[in-house]
């Protein structure tokens, strides 16, 4: 557990560095589009909320687990993936969205940096997906065992990580982004 | 289909056969004597059938010692390739006066002071420190192994993988030629459109994971598995720097992994972080990078220190004066390395108050590196000095770190950096201080060890011959370069016009010279030392007298290193153990619980280098099946449920009899 | 001791290298204050260093094992005075070197303007520097003199005694521009400026180079510094004047083009507003300026039809070291015409309402007539 925590703290770490980045360059629109013309903040934040909901319900699973309900554990660990999985297909749309519209991340700085952080943190998500999908088998199969456990544990200690980063993703990025 | 471009293209990328460097003759022997070795040696290892043998004790093993050993294999191994770089960098730059353009072209010296660079620190000084801290650290503390032994084997690979992939760059295209540190825009694909910043960037990728991933490991054995009794401030000097260290590692490596991410997602993707033309700013990479640079600077150096504490404590048969400041020392050396990053780029024109602010914070770190060598001398100070080896090698750093310390408090007040900068003399004073701390120190600290992890001591007298033509041949290669710094001379200099300078680089030349004696020395050293080893075998597991809990137990110390976990009660614990009269406990043996060795680590890492080796030469689909190889092999990985095995009483009762046998015939 | 024989080498070493050392000897009044700096540090730092030093040898030999003669305290590990010292003494150090340094710094701020060109001797108020714009090419040297309207290549020429201030910055990649015996270094970056303010004392000629690594030609990157007097320093204008040739923007992305070893090329006239346009990357034509991009953006960019604002470059400078980039180049193309190439009234532009009509750039057909405030007026020069 201490292990997981000192990785954390080390992804952190390049979230920080993204965070650093975005900050310097994310005012330089190369005299192309700015947060303004580009988020859509209704959508963003129906996205925070498959995210935050998302936490919510793994605690729920950490909750069943704990009362060694496995099936409930599994369902409510099903019910977290498909928040996650939705809160990346809003993301991708935002993408997809932006991009047809030209605002690529080749287009400016700003641009490039948002895409950056906020895709590296999409790609958390999905690795976080793969990683619960793999846990589901594994606890189908196996069982609630001790080993299964601390990995149901470490999972949630990252997805909560990916939840706080969000916010400031959300915070930072979106909310100040427009306010600018 | 060899006539179909796009077909060529979709199957191998980048990669023609243009990427061999058949023009170039020196690349062309390096490469012949490289393969004539190599199969060599696996012809050797096959007819020996060794191959079983390596695999299973050793490529698989998770065993903290075999790891530890291993790293310094690797490092010794990349120190050759280093070391060829520097002196062909002494050669092409003694040769290169009067007109002549000596007998490197730009394009070659170019990529090799940029190898040297990356090869030395990442490839060198890396391995050496972190398996020495592998070796040591379990053992110094009591514990039977890291706490993620999979994890450990998994970052060795890594490391090896970076390494590999640093290597195939000299045969397979080319390496960067931008400087170690591959400023951008010089190294964004408009300037360096080649594989080579490629290369660069994907093995320190790679590589960068192993060593994070160590450095949690680390953290984590002594944060946690310290043997009861060892409070923080019982921890021996060398697990407390090691501590220190790898805190370090886990707060300055992501930002490295942060910004050779950004630099490569300008080369692949035509993003424009490092572009001015799209509002982009080459400013933020050089700050970025040495973020993680000047605590890397530190990464190398402490564990030095921790070496040098101990060494100096048990050669003076003395407790180490001044224990707790020296463990403030490196604490606040620990947290001051990450105040003084700009102090590598004073010339770039920020402000008055902000130079002098990173120029005052670096000088303020030599307080309490003065404090410790203040602390060294006087642990000599009314001791008993016995000149072996690790001791002279300790004496030698003292006396030359203070002048690279001098000189690096020099270049911290700005306006005096504004003419030594990027000069020779900024060179020397990090060879300096690379070289008379880590380098020195890791021979220190080898020497000190080996007996530990062999079962025999190394020979001295061609231990003292590596370390004179090392110290006097750093000496001659290093001060003239200082006096070349004042004579306004430039680092990365391929041609020179002032037919003055060219003395200094003579003697530069034949110091580097002397110290490839000394690097022969030691590897002779090792050849004799095996040979002798009845003579200078170690019975007792204790050969030098030795103060901390590494020498309680044999050596080379059993699989599980301690039957018993030990009780401490003091920082000196084996000292302690000794004085109060400890005895060997005979019976009440009991199963020990150890983690069984796997062969996932390499393959994955083995993925990871075909992966970085594809996108490297853009060869799309071999990266996408190795990369979704590599997430398969993961996950597969986490079905493996049985990765411990319990090694039986008898077992234990058999090892710790003989050894009981073999202390009492040694006895009489 | 053979390592101790090492050190009484050192300042021998030192001495033989102070007949050519420049750092050491330098000719400009800046550099001559850095060295002092240099000097006094290093004393201020030997008064602890060479006690240690002394001390370690001293002690390694006294304490030795053979010598039973001396005490032998094995647990004697800790005094609380001795702490005291050990901290304190490089402290002391430290504050004095840190005063010396955080003063030296303000002092001595490439930026700020020169007050004296000797000791003693303070600049008056009505004293202009001599302007210098400095640009590293890949590999060369460009320096145009605004005051005089020439420019020259891998050649400078200053009179002695007077203020020199430099503006510096770089066509490509990142390098640095020193004249060891007039004053330090100072990078030089492509799409930004930095300042460097100096004086030479001593007529002569001295070598200038790039000290910051940047490419293939990089070694050959060096300049002649001509110290000279007033008179000399007119005629070297004038001769410059009288050989004719124009730098101006065509002729510089000419020039700017790859080239090692060049021997020195003189300018009679060059364009005035050259220097900016190389700082602010549109020397070519039709390119943003930085500066124009950089107020656009602080109004908000240009919104959603600003994505069309680009342009494939046209000539082709990536591809000079080897094989030709992976990626289109591109880049945002200029909203103002080479007229108004400044861009000097964009303060004044009212950036929305926004059109979708697609932006283009000079020496395309003209900007609609959303655009009008970007429209050319006629330029002050």
């Amino acid at each position: 557990m201490l292990g997981f925590w000192l990785y954390l703290m080390s992804d952190c770490l390049v979230f920080a560095v993204l965070f650093a980045t975005y900050g310097v360059l994310g005012a330089n629109y190369a005299a192309g589009p700015s947060p303004k013309e580009l988020f859509d903040l209704p959508l963003v934040a129906l996205n925070t909320s498959m995210l935050l909901l998302s936490s919510i319900t793994y605690g729920f699973a950490v909750l069943e687990m704990q009362k060694k309900n496995q099936n409930a554990m599994l369902l409510w660990l099903v019910v977290t993936g498909l928040f996650g999985a939705a809160f990346l297909s809003i993301e991708l749309y935002e993408f997809a969205h932006m991009i047809h519209e030209g605002a690529t991340p080749q287009r400016s700085a700003f641009l490039s940096s948002f895409f950056t952080l906020v895709g590296t943190h999409g790609l958390h998500v999905t690795f976080g997906i793969i990683w619960m999908i793999t846990l589901i088998v594994q606890v189908w199969k196996f069982g609630l065992i001790e080993a299964n456990k601390r990995r149901l544990l470490c999972l949630s200690m990252f997805w909560h990580f990916l939840d706080v980063v969000w916010i400031g993703v959300f915070t930072f990025v979106y909310l100040m982004g427009v306010l600018r | 289909m060899f006539d179909n471009p796009e077909l060529m293209k979709a199957i191998f990328g980048r990669l023609t056969l243009e990427a061999l460097p058949l023009h170039e003759p020196i690349l062309v022997a390096t490469f012949a004597a490289v393969a004539i070795g190599g199969v060599a040696m696996v012809g050797a290892l096959t007819y020996f059938k060794l191959w079983g043998y390596l695999w299973k004790e050793w490529f698989t093993s998770i065993d903290h010692k075999r790891i530890g050993i291993m790293y310094v294999v690797l490092a010794l191994v990349m120190l050759l390739r280093g070391f060829a770089d520097a002196i062909m960098m002494r050669v092409q730059q003694a040769m290169a006066f009067n007109g002549s353009e000596g007998y490197l072209p730009a394009h070659h010296f170019d990529q090799i002071f940029t190898a040297h660079g990356v090869i030395m620190i990442f490839f060198v000084a890396m391995p050496l420190v972190t398996g020495l801290m592998n070796y040591v650290v379990p053992l110094q503390i009591g514990a039977r192994d890291v706490a993620f032994p999979f994890l450990n084997n998994f970052s060795f690979w890594m490391t090896a993988a970076g390494a590999a992939l640093v290597m195939a760059s000299l045969f397979i295209g080319e390496f960067a030629r931008t400087g170690w540190l591959a400023y951008p825009p010089l190294s964004n694909i408009a300037y360096s459109p080649d594989v080579g910043v490629d290369y660069y960037i994907w093995s320190l990728q790679v590589a960068g994971v192993g060593t994070l991933l160590s450095g949690v490991n680390l953290i984590a054995t002594i944060v946690k598995m310290r043997a009861p009794g060892m409070t923080l401030m019982k921890m021996p000097v060398f697990t407390w720097t090691a501590l220190c260290t790898n805190v370090l590692i886990v707060a300055a490596f992501p930002v490295l992994t942060g910004v050779l991410a950004l630099l490569s997602l300008d080369r692949y993707a035509g993003t424009n972080f490092f572009t001015s033309d799209f509002g982009g700013n080459a400013m933020m990479y050089v700050n970025l990078i040495w973020i993680w640079g000047h605590p890397e600077v530190y990464i190398l150096v402490l564990p030095a220190f921790g070496v040098f504490s101990e060494v100096t404590s048990t050669f003076s048969g003395k407790k180490l004066f001044g224990y707790t400041s020296m463990v403030y020392a490196t604490v606040v050396i620990t947290i001051l390395s990450y105040l003084v990053w700009l102090h590598h780029f004073f010339t770039m024109g920020s402000g008055a108050s902000v130079n002098s602010f990173f120029g005052i914070t670096t000088m303020i770190i030599s307080i309490p590196t003065g404090a410790k060598i203040f602390n060294w001398l006087f642990t000599m100070y009314r001791g008993r000095i016995r000149f072996e080896v690790p001791m002279m090698w300790t004496i030698a750093f003292m006396l030359t770190f203070v002048i690279g310390g001098m000189t690096g408090v020099l270049l911290a007040v700005p306006p005096a950096d504004f003419v030594l900068h990027n000069s020779l003399f900024l060179i020397a004073h990090f060879h300096n201080v690379i070289i008379g701390g880590v380098v020195f120190g890791m021979f220190a600290g080898i020497t000190y060890w080996f007996p530990k992890a062999f079962g025999f001591k190394l020979d001295p007298f061609w231990g003292k011959m590596s370390f004179w033509f090392w110290v006097i041949g750093f000496w001659f290669a290093f001060m003239p370069l200082y006096v070349l710094g004042f004579m306004g001379v430039t680092r990365r200099l391929r041609v020179f016009d002032d037919p003055s300078l060219q003395i200094w680089f003579i003697i530069a030349a034949l110091g580097a010279a002397m110290i490839a004696i000394g690097i022969a020395c030691f590897l002779i050293q090792i050849a004799v030392s095996i040979k002798n080893r009845e003579k200078l075998r170690d019975w007792t597991g204790d050969p030098w007298n030795g103060r901390t809990l590494e020498w309680s137990t044999s050596s080379p110390p059993p699989v599980y290193n301690f039957a018993f976990t030990p009780v401490i009660h003091d920082n000196d614990a084996w000292w302690d153990m000794k004085k109060r009269g400890y005895q060997r406990p005979a019976d009440g043996f009991k199963a020990i619980h150890m983690p069984s060795n796997t062969s996932a680590g390499i393959i994955l890492a083995g993925l990871s280098a075909l992966v970085a080796f594809a996108l490297i030469w853009q060869i799309w689909w071999l990266a996408i099946v190795g990369f979704l190889g590599l997430i398969g092999t993961a996950i597969g990985h986490t079905f493996n449920y049985h990765r411990s095995f319990y090694i039986p009483r008898e077992k234990v009762v058999e090892t710790e009899r003989a050894r009981t046998q073999l202390l009492q015939t040694a006895r009489a | 001791m053979k390592l101790f024989r090492n050190f009484a080498l050192l300042p021998l070493l030192a001495l033989l290298g102070g007949c050519n050392a420049i750092v050491l000897n330098p000719a400009g009044d800046v550099a001559i204050q850095q060295r002092d700096l240099v000097i006094i540090s290093t004393v201020l730092m030997l008064f602890i260093v060479i006690p240690v030093m002394a001390l370690i040898v001293f002690f390694a030999w006294r304490y030795r094992q053979s010598n039973t003669s001396v005490p032998y305290d094995p647990d004697w590990d800790h005094s609380t005075h001795l702490e005291l010292v050990i901290w304190a003494a490089p402290l002391l150090i430290i504050i004095c070197l840190g005063a010396i340094t955080w003063m030296a710094t303000h002092l001595l701020d490439p930026f700020r303007p020169l007050g004296r060109t000797a000791p003693g001797q303070a600049v008056a108020h009505e004293v202009k520097p001599l302007k210098v714009e400095v640009v590293a090419l890949d590999w060369k040297w460009l320096f145009i003199y605004p005051d005089y309207g020439i420019a020259t290549v891998n050649q400078m020429a200053a009179p002695v005694d007077q203020p020199i201030h430099f503006r510096i910055s770089a066509s490509s990649v990142m390098n640095a521009f020193y004249v060891p015996a007039l004053a330090g270094m100072i990078y030089a970056m492509p799409g930004m400026q930095t300042q460097l303010n100096a004086v030479i004392n001593k007529p002569g000629d001295f070598k200038g180079f790039s000290a910051n690594y940047s490419g293939d030609g990089f070694s050959k990157m060096r300049f002649d510094f001509l110290a000279r007097s007033e008179a000399d320093f007119a005629k070297w204008v004038s001769d410059i004047k009288a050989t004719g040739g124009n730098l101006g923007r065509t002729e510089y992305l000419e020039l700017e083009k790859p080239s090692e070893g060049v021997a020195v090329r003189k300018y009679a006239s060059v364009d005035q507003q050259l220097f900016q346009l190389i700082v602010n990357l549109c020397v070519q034509p039709g390119k943003m300026c930085m500066h124009e991009m950089a107020a656009i953006d602080a109004k908000g960019g240009l919104g959603l039809a600003g994505v069309n604002l680009v342009q494939s470059i046209e000539y082709d400078k990536s591809a000079r070291r080897g094989s030709a980039p992976i990626l289109a180049k591109t880049y945002v193309a200029s909203v103002c015409t080479t007229d108004a190439p400044m861009g000097a009234d964009m303060m004044d532009v009212q950036v929305t309402p926004v059109s979708s009509t697609p932006l283009l750039g000079a020496g395309l057909p003209k900007p609609a007539a959303t655009f009008q405030s970007f429209a050319p007026r006629p330029s002050n020069s």
